[in-house]
C-alpha cells in the first residue's frame, strides 16, 4: 500500500500523477449514523458524488450537518455504515484497521484546524514523521523534509519547536507534513479556523498552489465563505444531504 | 532512534510530574531493598552455616543444658571428626540496647571447627593463655571502639554477677557473610566461677558442635547421637547447623512474613502512583495519539511510546534507588549495631529491585497503552488534552 514518495523530483511546473477526469473519490449511497445514549442519530444519508482528480472542493454547512464526518470517511479515519466509498479505485470501507493505516500513510495528507503537531518535536521532525513509515534512508528523508519546508517558506525555522512558531507558521508546518509523502489527496478540516485573516490568506494561497502546481486533490471543510472561495467548487451539506454549488 | 527520542522528550515534557514520580520510585525502591535486606539478614546465620557441622542440643528446649560428659561419648560416634561446645551467656554490656551474642566456648577446640573466624596466631595464643580473655568480632569491635587489651565488663543475667573480660583477639570473617559481631570466652572460666557460686550449675554446656567428615551422613550421625542418649536425663536433638539456625528464624517467622508483605505493599503503592501518572499522561495526549494514528502509525507504536515512557521513569527511579540503597543500608546497619550481625545488600536484592521497577513500569502502562491503542481516531482528534 505504501507509495514511494518522489518529492525530490519536484519542480515549479505542475505535477499531475493521474490523468484528469478520473474520479479520485467515488461515493454512492453513503450513510453514517452515530449512537448516543441509546439513540440513533443519522449524520449522512445516502450521499452520492464524485471528486475528480485535481479538484479543490470546499465542504460547507452548519454545525452538525455532517461535513466533518464526510471528510473523516473520505480520509479513512472513520467507517461508513453503508454505501460505497472508493478512493483511487480502492474500496476503503472494506480494508482492515492495519490496511487502512497503511493506506492513509500512503494516500492521504491531513491538515487539522489546530495543526496537531507533536509539541516535543521540531518542525523538521514533525514533517519527517510520516516518512518514518516509508523505506527512505535518513539522507533521503532529510532532503525531502528540507524541500517540503522550503515549499512552505519555513526552511529557516526547521529546528524550531511548535511553541516557538506562530499559528500560521504551525499550519504551514502541518501542510509540509501533509504533502511530505506526496499523497494523492489532501484533507483539510477548518485549516484557517484558528488563524487571523492574513495568516488564513497565506494558508489558502498555499493550498491553491499545491492544487495548481502539484495537482493535489484537496477537500476542505470550512465555515468561512471567504476560505471557500479558494476552492473550485463548494458542496453544501444540510442535514446529511449534499448540494453542489460551482463558482 | 526517533522512537527513543520521542520517548525521552515525552518523559521530560512535564519535568515536575516525572521528577516527583521518579522520587516516589526512588523511595519505594530503597524501602523495598532495605526490607529485603532485613529479611536476608534474618536468614544470614542459616545461609552461612556449614554442611559439615551438626548441633546437638537438649531435646526439650534450647534453654535446657547438656552434661559435659556427653562430649567423649559423642566423639566416639563413627563419622564424627571433631567436637566442641558453646554456652549462651546472655550478659549485658552497659545497657540492654548494646546487645551482642556472647558464648562460653571450649577455647582449645571451638575455633578449629570455625575456620571462617580468622584470628592471628599470636592473638589466638594469647587468648588461650588467659582464662579471663575473650575473642570478639571485628564488627563488634568497630561498633564499640574495642581494641585488644581493653576490658569488657558484662553484667550476668543467666549467670549472675559482674564479669570482666580482657580482649585478647579480634577475629575477621573469611567471607563477607561471616558474623563478626560475636563475643567468645573460656567455658572453663565460667564453669569454675559457677562451681564456687552455684555448684549444681557446673559441668553443663549449651550445645555441642560436631564436625563430620561426610555431609551426606549428617542424618545418620544425628540419629546415632540422639539414640545414644534416649531415655537419659537429658535427651538430645541433633540437627545440621543450618536447620538449627532456621529454628531460630522460625521463632520469629511472623515478623519475617510481615516484613515481606510490607516490602510488596510498598511496590504496590508505587505501582498505583505510577499508573496514575501514566494514565494522566496518556489522557492528556489522546489527540496526539489520534494524530499519529491518522498519519498511519499503528497501535503497537503508540503502546510502545507509552510503555517506553513508563519504563524510562521506572528505570530512572530504580537506578537512583539501587545506588542509594547501599549507603542507606550501611547507615541502617550502623544504627542497629550488632542486632543484625550480617547486613549487606545482596546481588539478588538488587536484581529484585530492578525487576520490581520494570514490573511497575510495565504494569503502570498497560491500561493507558490499551486505551491509546483502542481510541477511535475521530474521538481522539476531538479530545481536549
Amino acid at each position: 500500500m505504501q507509495r514511494s514518495p518522489d518529492l525530490d523530483n519536484h519542480s515549479e511546473s505542475p505535477v499531475h500523477t493521474e490523468p484528469p477526469g478520473e474520479p479520485v473519490v467515488h461515493i454512492r449511497q453513503l450513510s453514517k449514523c452515530y449512537h448516543r445514549g441509546g439513540q440513533i442519530i443519522p449524520v449522512l444519508t445516502n450521499i452520492s458524488f464524485d471528486i475528480m482528480h485535481g479538484e479543490f472542493i470546499a465542504l460547507m454547512g452548519p454545525s452538525g450537518s455532517g461535513k466533518s464526518t464526510l471528510l473523516n470517511l473520505i480520509a479513512g479515519i472513520d467507517k461508513p455504515d453503508s454505501g460505497l466509498l472508493k478512493i483511487n479505485g480502492t474500496d476503503i470501507a472494506a480494508l482492515s484497521e492495519s490496511e487502512l493505516a497503511d493506506w492513509r500513510a500512503a494516500n492521504v495528507g491531513f491538515i487539522f484546524q489546530f495543526y496537531n503537531l507533536m509539541p516535543v518535536l521540531t518542525a523538521f521532525e514533525n514533517v519527517e514523521l510520516p516518512l518514518l513509515l516509508t523505506p527512505l534512508a535518513r539522507d533521503q528523508r532529510r532532503r525531502r523534509v528540507e524541500l517540503a519546508l522550503s515549499m512552505v517558506g519555513l526552511r529557516d525555522r526547521m529546528e524550531h519547536y511548535p511553541s516557538e512558531l506562530s499559528g500560521g507558521q504551525q499550519q504551514r508546518v502541518a501542510i509540509a507534513r501533509a504533502i511530505i509523502t506526496d499523497p494523492a489527496l489532501l484533507v483539510a478540516d477548518e485549516p484557517t479556523g484558528d488563524l487571523d485573516r492574513s495568516s488564513a490568506n497565506d494558508i489558502l494561497a498555499m493550498l491553491e498552489r499545491l492544487n495548481r502546481e502539484l495537482g493535489k486533490t484537496i477537500i476542505m471543510v470550512t465555515h468561512d465563505p471567504h476560505a471557500a472561495q479558494s476552492a473550485h467548487s463548494i458542496r453544501h451539506l444540510e442535514k446529511g444531504e449534499l448540494e453542489l454549488k460551482k463558482h | 532512534m526517533h522512537f527513543l527520542k520521542l520517548i525521552l522528550r515525552n518523559t521530560l515534557r512535564h519535568k515536575l510530574r516525572s521528577g516527583l514520580t521518579v522520587l516516589g520510585l526512588v523511595v519505594a525502591i530503597i524501602a523495598f531493598g532495605l526490607l529485603r535486606t532485613v529479611v536476608d539478614a534474618w536468614y544470614a546465620g542459616a545461609e552461612g552455616a556449614s554442611s559439615t557441622r551438626l548441633i546437638t542440643r537438649n531435646a526439650i528446649s534450647l534453654v535446657f543444658p547438656l552434661p559435659i560428659n556427653y562430649q567423649e561419648r559423642i566423639r566416639k560416634v563413627d563419622g564424627v571428626s571433631a567436637i566442641s561446645h558453646a554456652s549462651w551467656f546472655g550478659g549485658v554490656y552497659v545497657s540492654e540496647k548494646n546487645f551482642f551474642p556472647q558464648f562460653a566456648v571450649d577455647a582449645k577446640t571451638y575455633f578449629d571447627l570455625y575456620p571462617e573466624y580468622v584470628i592471628a596466631p599470636q592473638e589466638m595464643k594469647a587468648f588461650r593463655a588467659d582464662r579471663k580473655g575473650c575473642v570478639i568480632g571485628r564488627k563488634l569491635a568497630n561498633t564499640h571502639g574495642f581494641k585488644v587489651g581493653d576490658t569488657i565488663p558484662l553484667r550476668g543475667t543467666i549467670y549472675p554477677g559482674s564479669w570482666n573480660f580482657t580482649i585478647r583477639a579480634i577475629y575477621d570473617g573469611a567471607e563477607s557473610a561471616t558474623d563478626t559481631s560475636q563475643f567468645f570466652f573460656h567455658w572453663n572460666y565460667l564453669n569454675e566461677t559457677m562451681k564456687k557460686a552455684v555448684a549444681r550449675r557446673t559441668d553443663w554446656i549449651g550445645v555441642y558442635v560436631i564436625q563430620i567428615s561426610d555431609p551426606d551422613k549428617a542424618a545418620e550421625i544425628s540419629d546415632e547421637v540422639d539414640a545414644m542418649f534416649r531415655n537419659s536425663l537429658a535427651e538430645t536433638l541433633t540437627e545440621t547447623e543450618k536447620a538449627f539456625q532456621l529454628g531460630f528464624v522460625s521463632m520469629t517467622e511472623a515478623i519475617v512474613i510481615a516484613i515481606r508483605i510490607v516490602s510488596f505493599v510498598v511496590i504496590f503503592i508505587i505501582l498505583a502512583v505510577m499508573a496514575n501518572t501514566m494514565a494522566m499522561t496518556a489522557r492528556e495526549r489522546i489527540r496526539e495519539y489520534a494524530t499519529l494514528k491518522a498519519l498511519g502509525f499503528g497501535p503497537c507504536f503508540l503502546a510502545g511510546l507509552i510503555y517506553g515512557e513508563s519504563l524510562m521513569i521506572a528505570l530512572a527511579g530504580a537506578a537512583i534507588g539501587i545506588v542509594l540503597t547501599f549507603p542507606v543500608a550501611a547507615q541502617f546497619s550502623e544504627q542497629v549495631g550488632t542486632l543484625f550481625p550480617v547486613f549487606g545488600v545482596s546481588r539478588e536484592t538488587v536484581y529484585m529491585q530492578a525487576a520490581a521497577a520494570a514490573a511497575v513500569g510495565l504494569a503502570a502502562s498497560v491500561l493507558p497503552a490499551l486505551r491509546a491503542a483502542r481510541v477511535p481516531i475521530v474521538d481522539g482528534l476531538r479530545s481536549i488534552g
